[in-house]
């Protein structure tokens, strides 16, 4: 089964992405911010990596520079979840090493479409 | 796949108002000065949250509004703005606003456009007012306009896809292979490598991409919906999309016949969304994503603002189905729950114990049983004690809004106070704490608006032009106190005293304690404010305060200095769930008194009976008098004892005021759970609940405020009828 990390420190917007992807038939872990989300990549292997960009503690940017040091992350896709106003968030994170990104507001079914686009 | 996002609503709304007290008490830490990053972060990170949450849980009018907040946050955090205070004073009602907005959500009521348009308009102006970014402009960008009313132009089109990735694209996880797997989805797909650039095996590195791929692709496809394919690698490779051959022209027009239809491609990707309105919502969004990298920051507002309308007739029909969303819940710490665990386990344990030890008693087991039977009761107090404890939340849930009021006060009252918290970590019941906000706010106004002088004042009674206003939270014995102690003018006594004689509240001579005097100012209808302000001083004010502590079983005092302040001390029980009870016995019957309420039960001694007119007997309890109620008149209780010979007086005191209860016998003391009598039956003056004891029977439990009423109408009932 794909298992997919997901990564926010509003917890109303992790339990709607781990509702939604949990409905959709995947194996969810959550985290609330980078540094908790490191610890648990660096003791599972996750096929998705979805985080949202402003968090305290470690935010996006820097997980994702993390976590593309760790050699089973080297081509794993990581999703940012951003709003439409970060334009520069985005090039930031894709720098970092980011897939992609989702931009926020989405519903279910945008996120379930996207994270179906980078599996398999 | 259908998922109901109501159903997270309420975990948005609480971190949503956790979020706005994070937003307020970071701003009301910055300082003008030197703005510290990590309080700035801690504010846009909030108001971030709620943007995203509002956005995607289709609340438009906070995302618009959180939108231009964090437009003006974003600039305070990349240092393009300078913090002044007005800007904080504007923050900080934007929070206010939010604040409504999201109660009114959560109560499903409508929001009007008066709640937060003045303080939006407000927002924007200051934001416009010194930038001349145009990224920020709320009007829609003219680009996305235009791209929106263009004509699709799309049908039978065969297109031309030259994809030259760097190198390192698979780095970045995007995966060429997924890629055509979703062109694949939206025609025929015909892919062809190049593979002139792959080196020599000993040159190759294995996270290297070097081949490129020439494709066509067949259908009726648009545009963009082929460069959404390519969208995350655009600035990762060299790439070309060209129309090779089109049969638009004719088919378009057909396509403009059956306009209804929806577009076919997009379908392809959400093929997966049945419901039409949620197909529209997917199309809409995707434009925005499509024009992102373009598009101003304001923009979407228009894009949300068609969102919403589309979202907001499903979000109506949600709204009768859905019960009432103001059910409250409590945030508990996870050591509290990880020791109910704990406690929950060791329960198991003794009860399997006690299972096995009754499947094959003889009476040798008896010293065992009764261990396990000892055992079980630790279990089960401490037990109750933990579930207890989950109730408890610390009183800094209520301090902490005035930091926010005081600093607003003084403002409209042109005075200077320091606002000093102590003991905010101390713990009270839930129930309590909801409805002791209201009293306190009304306190501590009341200090700001009468207690503390104007600076000016100040400086000429030889004190320091800024006054100091302590709030203190401890615990004593069963109680909690609360403490509003200011270091202002103090009471006036003359004044109360003269104007309680003008309201026929004390007579002209009596005599009355300096104590006694201050605690007037508690009596209904009772101000002494020169000036009736909108804050305090309507004289609505202190017996509401007054009532509402009495309500929660607590009282309230207060002390004063001329010159040199006043302290009110509000106490209360710790919960109102559990009472330690004093069980008595009157008659067959059995009551319970607040243990916390007796000041001492004493053997009455008949010489020391005083009868007054009007039937009322005093008991002389050293140079004190206290009136006597005989319980067993009070409740019509049939008793062999009616004398005072055989009795115990049970003293009781509260606000002040003492009473004793003539009863039989004195029993245990132990803790009871109040059942209430009022959602069950109907509320009684003089009872506050019952309970059920260990045998089953049911106990009322005494409320010794109410009976002191009913002795007091008693008399007065008596006096009249004598009269």
């Amino acid at each position: 089964m794909t298992k997919i990390l997901a990564v926010d420190d509003s917890s109303s917007m992790r339990q709607m992405v781990t509702f939604t992807l949990k409905s959709a038939g995947f194996d969810v872990d959550d985290a609330e911010d980078g540094e908790k989300a490191l610890k648990l990549a660096q003791s599972n292997q996750y096929d998705v990596v979805i985080s949202d960009v402003n968090m305290p503690v470690m935010d996006g940017i820097s997980l994702v520079k993390n976590l593309r040091q760790l050699s089973n992350y080297k081509f794993t896709p990581i999703l940012m979840l951003t709003t439409e106003s970060a334009g520069d968030k985005k090039m930031e994170g894709k720098q970092a090493g980011a897939t992609g990104w989702i931009v926020k507001p989405f519903n279910p079914d945008q996120l379930v479409a996207t994270v179906k686009k980078v599996i398999g | 796949m259908s998922i109901d996002l109501s159903q997270f609503h309420q975990v948005f709304f609480e971190e949503s108002f956790d979020g706005l007290d994070i937003m307020e008490q970071g701003l009301l830490n910055l300082s003008t000065d030197q703005p510290d990053s990590e309080t700035i972060n801690s504010i846009f990170r909030a108001a971030h949250s709620i943007k995203g949450g509002s956005a995607t849980f289709h609340f438009t009018v906070v995302a618009e509004f959180t939108h231009v907040l964090e437009t003006l946050l974003d600039e305070v955090r990349n240092g393009d703005r300078a913090v002044t205070s007005q800007m904080i004073d504007l923050l900080l009602k934007s929070v206010d606003c939010l604040r409504t907005i999201l109660s009114k959500l959560q109560a499903k009521k409508p929001v009007n456009k008066s709640d937060y348009k003045p303080i939006e308009d407000e927002l924007t102006a200051l934001i416009e007012n010194e930038t001349n970014s145009d990224s920020i402009s709320l009007d829609s960008d003219p680009e996305l306009n235009d791209k929106k009313s263009m004509p699709s132009k799309a049908g039978e089109t065969i297109w031309q896809i030259e994809f030259i990735p760097e190198s390192y694209i698979v780095r970045t996880g995007n995966e060429p292979i997924r890629m055509f797997r979703e062109l694949e989805s939206l025609g025929e797909l015909t892919v062809e490598a190049n593979t002139s650039k792959v080196p020599y095996l000993e040159e190759l590195e294995e996270d290297s991409c070097y081949l490129s791929w020439s494709m066509t692709l067949v259908g009726d496809i648009e545009k963009s919906a082929i460069e959404e394919v390519f969208e995350w690698v655009v600035e990762d490779c060299q790439l070309s999309i060209e129309i090779v051959e089109s049969k638009s022209a004719t088919e378009e027009n057909e396509r403009k016949a059956e306009s209804s239809k929806p577009n076919q491609s997009e379908d392809n990707v959400h093929a997966d969304s049945k419901n039409s309105s949620e197909t529209k919502i997917s199309v809409d969004t995707k434009s925005t994503i499509k024009t992102a990298p373009k598009l101003s920051a304001g923009s979407s507002a228009s894009v949300e603002k068609q969102l919403s309308n589309t979202a907001e007739s499903s979000e109506e029909k949600s709204t009768s189905t859905v019960a009432s969303a103001t059910s409250s819940s409590i945030r508990v710490g996870i050591d509290k729950v990880d020791s109910l665990i704990n406690l929950v386990g060791e329960l198991v344990i003794t009860q399997s114990m006690l299972g096995q030890m009754g499947e094959e008693f003889d009476i040798t087991k008896l010293e065992r049983l009764k261990e396990g039977l000892m055992q079980l009761e630790q279990n089960t107090r401490e037990l109750q004690e933990s579930v207890m404890q989950i109730r408890m939340l610390p009183i800094s849930f209520v301090f902490n809004r005035f930091p926010r009021m005081v600093r607003d006060l003084c403002g409209r009252f042109d005075k200077k106070v320091d606002l000093i918290i102590t003991g905010e970590n101390t713990e009270l019941d839930k129930t309590v704490m909801e409805q002791i906000g209201d009293p306190l706010v009304h306190l501590v106004r009341n200090s700001l608006d009468h207690g503390i002088e104007t600076p000016e004042i100040r400086e000429a009674a030889g004190k320091s032009a800024t006054g100091k206003v302590e709030l203190n939270a401890f615990h004593q014995g069963g109680n909690i106190v609360i403490e509003i102690v200011d270091d202002g003018a103090g009471i006036n006594r003359e004044k109360v005293l003269s104007k309680a004689i003008e309201r026929g509240l004390v007579q002209e001579n009596q005599e009355l304690s300096e104590a006694e005097i201050d605690q007037l100012i508690f009596e209904p209808g009772f101000s002494t404010a020169d000036v009736v302000s909108d804050v305090s001083g309507r004289g609505v004010g202190m017996d509401v305060v007054k009532k509402n502590i009495n309500a929660l079983g607590g009282s309230v005092y207060v002390e004063s200095t001329p010159g040199v302040g006043s302290t009110f001390s509000i106490r209360l029980p710790l919960t109102l769930a559990i009472l330690d009870g004093q069980l008595i016995r009157v008659g067959s019957q059995t009551y319970v008194v607040p243990l916390t309420s007796i000041v001492e039960s004493i053997q009455i001694k008949s010489p020391d009976v005083l009868k007054i007119a009007g039937g009322l007997d005093i008991y002389k309890l050293r140079d004190d008098h206290v009136p006597i109620l005989k319980l067993y008149d009070t409740f019509n209780i049939d008793t062999k004892n009616k004398d005072y010979h055989n009795s115990i007086l049970v003293v009781v005191e509260t606000g002040g005021k003492k009473i004793g209860f003539m009863v039989d016998e004195l029993l245990s003391q132990q803790q009871v759970v109040i059942k209430s009598l009022e959602t069950n039956f109907i509320a009684i003056e003089g009872i506050s609940g019952a309970t059920i004891l260990g045998d089953g029977r049911v106990a009322l439990i005494l409320d010794v405020l109410g009976m002191l009423k009913r002795l007091s109408t008693k008399n007065k009932n008596q006096r009249e009828r004598a009269a």
